[in-house]
């Protein structure tokens, strides 16, 4: 129903705008077609006045309504170590790039404005301007140069792979449709082999159990991480193409079947800090749901939040999962809460190679008498503490 | 006044003019024998080029009415759409409530016919094709293109092109659904998408043929420039305008190929069990066969015609906006070397940035470097251009008519898209826009608006020429004032969007906190998208009526402009010029010189005059 009337109202509108294109071609006719095209012609020459300065009170105006969104600005201050860098070049663009564009527009606008056509004019015959034109080329052709420069040096730094001696951590995300499949390394700090022919509804990402270094992987359903710890995201995809987009991180890299890629970043603000930042700014004192004016504030709900920006199908707007940046002693704590994948879902069954045969990672754990029947242990045995060898001759 | 008469003019055609004896050949006019071959396959570049035209009208309203389905969704996405289901069937779904909403699959496949009609049916076949065909024999002084068969076949592989995409929106499947860009192996596997199915195949099929109808229309106007220039028409004498077709086909020529070659390798991926973008995939419950391909070579090969393309679509548009200024402004175009010189630089460069869409795809950082050199280094020739626009106004006579105002809109949305071009060529700063509402500010203000404003100059300005007819001005100023600020009210706000990081191609925000908070913005685009189609159907009405019913041109040249197709009869025949074809004696521009007005290209110099 809204939708016919809205289609008759803008039939309605064209007829009558129609109309009034006939009229004026009438009035032309009528009133002598020099004396109308001069009126006309100014009308025009102001509008473009106006339209200049509306335009540019348009552009301040909103500019400063949605600053809290800017980066690097107020909330929306990165919240990794390499994202001050993206932010300030941001910055600096903006600047160079709005001088440019009020600039420009100002000349063309008013230009427009002041040589409107008016009988008798004489206008000026300048084919060109050589050394105005050498300016004009130069002067971007440097400030380009400072731009390279300077994106260039950020550029090479943020997208540098870990080194060898570095102190970092490891994790993986591998997309599929539609969602994250996250993995930890486990006690041993190394992520064990996958092979994709190996995926199976139990083993959703194809890790080889035969490799003892995929048996103490973790596999939490959030992404939690250490304030101030390098992490290296190992970015793996199961169909399509996806993106691993943390917007306040302002960490993004496509995931590629077939081809792992990785981006390492630096968390510098716990997500508790980063509430308290938000608790300062009134918008994000209202209630999160707005069912619940009770409920908690927005800022109390804020989560860090890891997206999907490639798309990849009809659900890809859907691919979410929370991101949790802690301090060093709640991470410990918190890893120490989590299981093994292997021993909680593969431990004795069809798919265990090792099925029947005691491991050492589970003697470890009755040794440390953690009271559990099952092999589901609180406290993970790093797999590395298995001598390997043994190991492998144990199965020949 | 010391402009020509048109005797004068006649004389000096006869006179200085180039006899081909055309005339002598052509006497029974086997052209115009019947309606079939005058209207529908005419092999005469003012019908072909009206034939691109309308068609590309046609697809644009297509086009632009997809996107305001899509948009609606995303502005209001708890209203109900179950009056939708007349047009779209199956693809409004309905909750239990009895809600209708978009599918999610139609959603993505809207938005993929949407970028993909534009792009290539009207902004490079109904832009670069109809004044292409329009302007190019008319401004160089020649009969018709090198190969009017040839330019017939461009607009039927076209049309063709078009109906086989056309066919594609009702396959049960549903159109191809994976973006424009068709990134495999989204594009090449059916399981992946239900879009990737019998749509895609369509959907191929559809671009190879358009890519046919491009390179047959390209080697014609490269040919019909080279080689059917008049007496007198040097390269350095010629309209910027068919400077800017005449690279725009070169660019065409050199880079469409590519594309199909990579879409041929993603046909056999999809029919032959082939690996070129396929490696290590499970899908459906299934671990695919396909190893050692990379999907990131599809995108090589893609952006290789990928960017050309954008400038494909952009060129054309600059050349007739500079022609548009100059007239309007009754001033010569400012630094016209430096105008050619510019397209030059620009075409070369657009064929080394094609990795700045790649930056986040997973290739070697290393290896963005050079192109985030080359990119930005485009901004160089791309802001000379801008600022010749600009001083062209400077001291001019200024008439403000519906084609003279859509040449400054233009510049204005390209200097504010290209702006934001220089954010996104820096790597560093595409690490957050990439795949933002940045991007989709960045290229719809710079190319889809910029070059819509082109063609609207172009329409405006030619129309004359085409039915002998004027549009209706008032119309045309409401049509521009309305486009202009709606476009900004659009597209603007993306922009804020994109530096909140909200990513594109998404068909809700809901499930992420970061992003739900633009419900308001989301609304006011969707309205101003609204208003601004409604505009645009306008435009429509405005043409086809000035068709039959415009004011009807009573001088040889109305706007009082120095080009060859001002010297053609009001109503030019097979052929263009009646007697002998005029010699060209002077460059395009002599606006204001010697105190006169405007003097015509045929003119001599006189006496001691020296050209500009
Ligand atoms: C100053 C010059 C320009 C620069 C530096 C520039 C840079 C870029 C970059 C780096 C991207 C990729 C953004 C991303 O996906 O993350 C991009 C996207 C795009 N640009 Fe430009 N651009 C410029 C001018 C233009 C022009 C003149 C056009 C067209 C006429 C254009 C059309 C596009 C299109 C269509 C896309 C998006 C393609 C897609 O992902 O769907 N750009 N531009
Ligand atoms: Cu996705
Ligand atoms: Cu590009």
């Amino acid at each position: 129903m809204t939708a016919l009337i809205i289609i008759l109202c803008i039939t309605l509108l064209i007829i009558v705008a129609v109309q009034i294109g006939k009229i004026s071609e009438l009035a032309q006719k009528i009133r002598g077609e020099e004396e109308v095209e001069q009126e006309a012609n100014n009308r025009s020459a102001y509008a473009m006045l106006l339209f200049l300065v509306a335009f540019m009170v348009f552009c301040i105006v909103t500019a400063l309504y949605y600053r809290n969104y800017m980066l690097g600005y107020g909330p929306h201050e990165s919240a990794s170590e390499h994202g001050g860098r993206i932010d300030s070049i941001f910055n600096i663009t903006l600047v160079i790039t709005g001088i440019v564009f009020v600039i420009t527009h100002i000349a063309l606008f008013w230009f427009a404005y002041k040589y409107r056509a008016k009988k008798g004019n004489k206008v000026l015959y300048i084919p060109h301007d050589n050394k105005l034109e050498v300016i004009w080329t130069i002067i971007p052709a440097v400030v380009m140069t400072i731009l390279v420069v300077g994106g260039l040096d950020a550029w090479n730094d943020i997208m540098a792979d870990v080194r060898e001696d570095e102190d970092y951590m490891e994790i993986e995300a591998t997309g599929y449709q539609f969602a994250w499949d996250i993995r930890y390394p486990g006690a041993d700090g190394v992520l064990g082999a996958r092979n994709y022919k190996l995926i199976t509804a139990t083993n959703p990402i194809g890790q080889d159990w035969e490799d003892v270094k995929n048996l103490d992987d973790i596999k939490p359903d959030e992404i939690v991480l250490p304030v101030g710890k390098k992490v290296r995201v190992r970015i793996t995809s199961r169909d399509v193409l996806h993106n691993f987009y943390l917007p306040h991180f302002r960490v993004k890299m496509d995931a590629v079947p077939g081809m792992p890629t990785y981006f390492v970043f630096t968390p510098t603000k716990t997500t508790a800090e980063y509430r308290a930042e938000l608790k300062n700014y009134p918008e994000y004192q209202v209630p999160a749901l707005a069912e619940e004016p009770n409920g908690p504030k927005l800022w109390e709900a804020f989560n860090y939040e890891l997206a999907c920006a490639e798309l990849c199908g009809s659900s890809h707007f859907s691919m979410r999962k929370i991101v949790r940046i802690v301090t060093q002693d709640e991470y410990d704590a918190w890893i120490k809460t989590q299981n093994s994948f292997y021993l909680t879902a593969i431990r004795n069954t069809a798919d265990d190679p090792f099925s029947g045969k005691a491991l050492p990672i589970e003697m470890e754990e009755i040794k440390n008498e953690v009271p559990s029947g099952t092999s589901m242990g609180t406290d993970t045995v790093p797999a590395e503490s298995i001598p390997v060898d043994t190991l492998n001759q144990d199965q020949k | 006044m010391a402009t020509l008469t048109k005797i004068d003019e006649e004389k000096l055609i006869q006179e200085q003019g180039y006899n081909d004896h055309f005339h002598d050949h052509h006497h029974g006019d086997k052209y115009k024998s019947n309606f079939i071959t005058t209207y529908i396959f005419s092999m005469d570049h003012k019908i072909i080029a009206k034939q691109f035209l309308i068609t590309g009208m046609f697809w644009a309203i297509i086009g632009a009415g997809m996107s305001i389905i899509f948009r609606l969704q995303l502005g209001f996405p708890e209203e109900d759409y179950s009056w939708l289901r007349y047009l779209l069937g199956k693809w409004i779904v309905l909750d239990e409530a009895g809600v209708g909403s978009l599918s999610q699959e139609f959603y993505y496949a809207l938005v993929t016919m949407h970028g993909t009609i534009l792009v290539f049916f009207v902004l490079t076949a109904g832009l670069s094709g109809t004044f292409s065909n329009l302007l190019i024999p008319l401004q160089v002084g020649a009969r018709d293109m090198a190969s009017p068969l040839l330019n017939m076949m461009s607009y039927w592989f076209f049309f063709m092109a078009g109906l086989v995409m056309f066919i594609s929106l009702f396959v049960s499947t549903g159109p191809f659904s994976g973006g424009w860009t068709a990134y495999p192996p989204l594009s090449a596997l059916p399981q992946a998408s239900s879009g990737s199915g019998a749509g895609m195949t369509l959907w191929l099929v559809s671009l190879v043929l358009f890519v046919v109808s491009v390179l047959l229309g390209g080697i014609n106007y490269v040919t019909t420039v080279l080689n059917l220039r008049t007496k007198g028409m040097s390269m350095w004498r010629m309209p910027l305008t068919i400077w800017a077709f005449l690279i725009t086909a070169i660019i065409g020529i050199l880079s469409f190929p590519v594309l199909v070659s990579g879409f041929l390798l993603l046909i056999l991926d999809r029919s032959l069990g082939t690996s070129f973008y396929l490696s290590e995939i499970f899908i459906g419950g299934q671990a695919l066969d396909h190893v050692g391909g990379s999907p990131v070579l599809y995108q090589h090969l893609f952006w290789f015609l990928g960017h050309p393309e954008v400038y494909i679509i952009i060129l054309p548009a600059m050349g007739i906006v500079s022609e548009v200024l100059s007239v309007h402004a009754r001033k010569p175009i400012f630094g016209y070397k430096a105008m050619v010189l510019s397209i030059l630089a620009i075409a070369f460069l657009s064929f080394i940035v094609w990795a700045h869409h790649m930056f986040m795809s997973g290739v070697n950082p290393f290896i963005s470097n050079f192109f985030v050199l080359f990119t930005l280094i485009i901004a160089v020739p791309s802001a000379v251009k801008v600022f010749n626009w600009i001083a062209t106004l400077y001291g001019g006579n200024i008439r403000f008519n519906s084609p003279m105002l859509f040449a400054i809109g233009f510049v204005s949305m390209f200097i504010s898209g290209g702006l934001t071009g220089i954010f996104l060529g820096n790597s560093t700063i595409d690490i957050q826009m990439h795949d933002t509402y940045f991007v989709v500010a960045h290229f719809h203000i710079v190319m889809g608006i910029a070059a819509f404003f082109g063609m609207f100059a172009g329409i405006y300005h030619w129309f004359p020429k085409m039915y002998s007819r004027f549009m209706n001005d008032t119309l045309g100023k409401i049509h521009f004032w309305g486009t202009l600020i709606g476009a900004y009210a659009i597209f603007w706000p993306m922009h804020y969007l994109g530096i909140a990081g909200v990513p594109r191609r998404y068909y809700s925000f809901d499930t992420f906190d970061t992003f739900r908070h633009f419900g308001t913005m989301n609304q006011f685009i969707t309205v101003a998208a609204i208003v601004v189609f409604a505009l645009q159907l306008l435009f429509v009405v405005n043409f086809f009526y000035s068709i039959w019913k415009g004011k009807k041109v009573t001088t040889q040249n109305p706007w009082g402009a120095t080009t060859l197709e001002w010297t053609t009869p009001i109503t030019p025949g097979h052929g263009n010029w009646p007697g002998n074809i005029p010699a060209v004696q002077r460059w395009a521009y002599d606006y204001g010189k010697d105190g006169r007005e405007f003097i015509s290209q045929i003119e001599p110099l006189a006496e001691g005059e020296k050209e500009h």
